[in-house]
């Protein structure tokens, strides 16, 4: 099913607003799509699905880092299409297939692809570990087992506002990390 | 790392910036607004007969144009700096200032005779303008440049390119009510000059500084 631009909008203002749990279901929404195009361009240029999960994984963490940038009185899918667009042309860049890849290839972003969860070729534990200790225990935490940010909090002992902080930070490293990924 | 596994940490992460961009680039241009006036105050100095030269047209227009430039490099500052914004989306206002002038310029031309036309085109302080309008925007042109690296510009050289016309035209501001040349042709070639050196620089910083 093709989820329609006004239900997408209308997420990622909820989600603005601090729902949460309309952005998870943006997020899970937008995965798929992403995938297929992701796919479909990665092969197109002979990298591997691996690649293309790691594209996903930059475009989402991307929309995440920069969801201010989108203007709530603008249209949504020209805002996640060119980041979409702009991860894809770095990522071709750095695995050296240096090419033009026209925006108007990526209006099949409404292509929806069967989820399927891979692990990217950028290995997680070894970004993980370069984080610093409170950020690498709260990535681990709240991504890899799952908990909320509560029960990290009270786990290592820290206040829920400085897991977040960590958190943000944690993700900030990650998507410096892909950038200076030279596989 | 399962992608799974970092939606649900971009969930939990409910970060959100509490500045906005808008609010950043305007914070950034007053403050280093007052750096650049402070350094503009004590090295320069604005002209002693600023009261008599504000009567006249070509002080009034260059001085207005700086101000025209400055808000429309303002403007396309701010939409660069989402990442569906292309240069071309802003090229009207980017270009607006530089069309006002060519309309001076022409106006010039027809008014003065031709003779004057090399005089007033070297003028005589242009050293002094390269030289100022460059060194008065590096606090504004650094300041512009960290508050838009929460920015996502499709081309971060662009919009290092624009910020750089914002950080000279507010210096050019500065310079004008000091500057003596006011003959459109002398600020059609010193004062592009010296700007577009900012803009220059600007591209060349925000390329690797504006990478998201």
């Amino acid at each position: 099913m093709t989820p329609r631009e006004a239900d997408l909008a209308e997420l990622m203002r909820a989600a603005n607003r601090g729902d949460a749990d309309a952005y998870r279901r943006l997020l899970y929404g937008i995965s798929p799509v992403l995938r297929g195009f992701a796919r479909h361009v990665s092969l197109r240029y002979g990298l591997s699905v691996e690649d293309a999960e790691d594209i996903v994984q930059e475009t989402l963490l991307a929309m995440h880092l920069k969801r201010h940038t989108w203007a709530e009185n603008r249209p949504l899918l020209p805002w996640l299409r060119a980041i979409a667009h702009h991860k894809l042309v770095d990522h071709l860049r750095r695995a050296g297939r240096v090419r033009h890849v026209p925006i108007e290839e990526l209006s099949d972003l409404l292509v929806a692809e069967p989820a399927a969860v891979l692990s990217s070729r950028l290995d997680a534990a070894a970004v993980i570990a370069k984080l610093k200790g409170r950020q690498r225990d709260v990535v681990v935490g709240i991504s890899v087992n799952g908990k909320s940010a509560r029960q990290v909090a009270e786990e290592l002992q820290m206040s829920e506002g400085a897991v977040r902080v960590a958190l943000h930070r944690a993700l900030r490293s990650l998507s410096k990390a892909f950038r200076n990924d030279q596989s | 790392m399962k992608t799974d596994d970092l939606i649900e940490a971009l969930v939990q992460d409910a970060f959100r910036p509490k500045v906005s961009s808008a609010q950043r680039v305007l914070g950034a241009i007053l403050l280093s607004g007052l750096v650049a006036g402070t350094m503009f105050a004590f090295a320069l100095g604005v002209r002693p007969d600023i009261s008599s030269a504000s009567e006249t047209w070509r002080f009034v227009f260059k001085f207005a144009l700086t101000l025209i430039l400055m808000a429309c490099a303002w403007w396309a500052c701010l939409e660069l700096a989402r990442p569906e914004v292309r240069l071309r989306d802003v090229a009207g206002w980017v270009a607006l200032a530089p069309a006002l002038l060519a309309v001076a310029v022409l106006y010039e031309l027809v008014a003065i005779p031709s003779a004057y036309w090399p005089e007033r085109t070297v003028g005589n302080y242009a050293g002094t303008c390269l030289l100022a309008i460059p060194l008065l925007s590096i606090a504004p042109l650094v300041a512009l440049l960290m508050a838009l690296r929460t920015g996502a510009p499709r081309v971060p050289a662009s919009a290092g390119a624009v910020a750089g016309l914002l950080a000279g035209g507010l210096s050019a501001a500065l310079y004008a009510t000091h500057c003596p040349d006011d003959s459109p042709l002398f600020v059609a070639v010193w004062y592009m000059l010296a700007v577009g050196l900012v803009a220059l620089t600007g591209a060349l910083l925000g390329h690797r500084i504006l990478r998201w």
